[in-house]
């Protein structure tokens, strides 16, 4: 699946150093669970986002695997603390080996 | 074998322990597999960690699932009724600012959600909360 993939992420533009702040993600995926069955009867092949990381300057903040039971657009909120200027890097695995990533950059005073 | 008057009641009790321990959600014991695979059958301390969760979800589809568990390093969530219990796992980084987050999940039934979280020293601490499902989440 490689189309229609669009990730969303919500990152505040300023922020003062060691301030916690909240990040919201969303990507567009069907999560499609292996459970389903198309209207012949036969299994739909599973197709998901199986992980999740979201870095700081190389630093990780959280990474989170998922399972079918994640719902369609997986969307995570979290908290980070941002000690210096720099960029947020987000990168969501595919079950076919696609990886989608996206940056935000936060400016510290 | 000879069946005595003594041992049919036997059995007959026996049946009815079954039947009442069947009458937990069909998927349970997956999840209690899954749970001790994680934990190594250790202990599990409650009240440590919070979950949020809806008391009614009228769409199993997307159900909001919230968690703060200070301290930890590591929550997974699981969902007891689901056809595989495993919902997530979230590591957390050293940039993280709080053990907490929030995301949607599927849920197949009315069932408990259960999140597990591995502390900092490597015990173990749970929460748990039922979520009544009006529409499944798992398409037939």
């Amino acid at each position: 699946m490689a189309s229609g993939v669009k990730p969303r992420v919500k990152v505040p533009k300023k922020a003062a150093a060691g301030e916690t702040i909240t990040i919201k993600t969303l990507i567009s995926h069907k999560m499609e669970s292996g459970q389903r069955k198309d209207d012949d009867g036969n299994v739909i092949p599973r197709s998901i986002i199986n992980r999740f990381t979201a870095d700081f300057n190389g630093e990780n903040v959280i990474d989170v695997v998922l399972e079918p039971a994640v719902s369609t657009n997986p969307y995570f909120q979290f908290e980070a603390v941002v000690p210096e200027s720099g960029e947020f890097k987000f990168t969501w695995y595919d079950d076919d080996g696609s990886v989608y990533d996206t940056a935000k950059k936060i400016t510290v005073s | 074998m000879e069946m005595t008057r003594r041992k049919l009641l036997a059995l007959g009790s026996g049946t009815f322990v079954l039947a009442t321990l069947s009458s937990l959600p069909a998927f349970a014991t997956l999840t209690d597999d899954a749970i001790a695979a994680l934990t190594g059958g250790a202990d599990m301390g409650e009240g440590a960690i919070t979950l949020t969760a809806p008391e009614i979800a009228e769409n199993g589809n997307t159900v909001p699932i919230a968690f703060d568990a200070p301290g930890a390093a590591e929550v997974t969530l699981f969902a007891d009724g689901n056809p595989v219990p495993n919902v997530a796992t979230f590591k957390f980084g050293p940039l993280s600012a709080s053990r907490s987050a929030s995301t949607r999940i599927r849920l197949a039934t009315t069932q408990n959600v259960v999140a597990i979280a591995k502390m900092e020293d490597g015990s173990f601490q749970m929460a748990k909360a039922n979520v009544k499902v009006t529409i499944g989440g798992c398409g037939g």
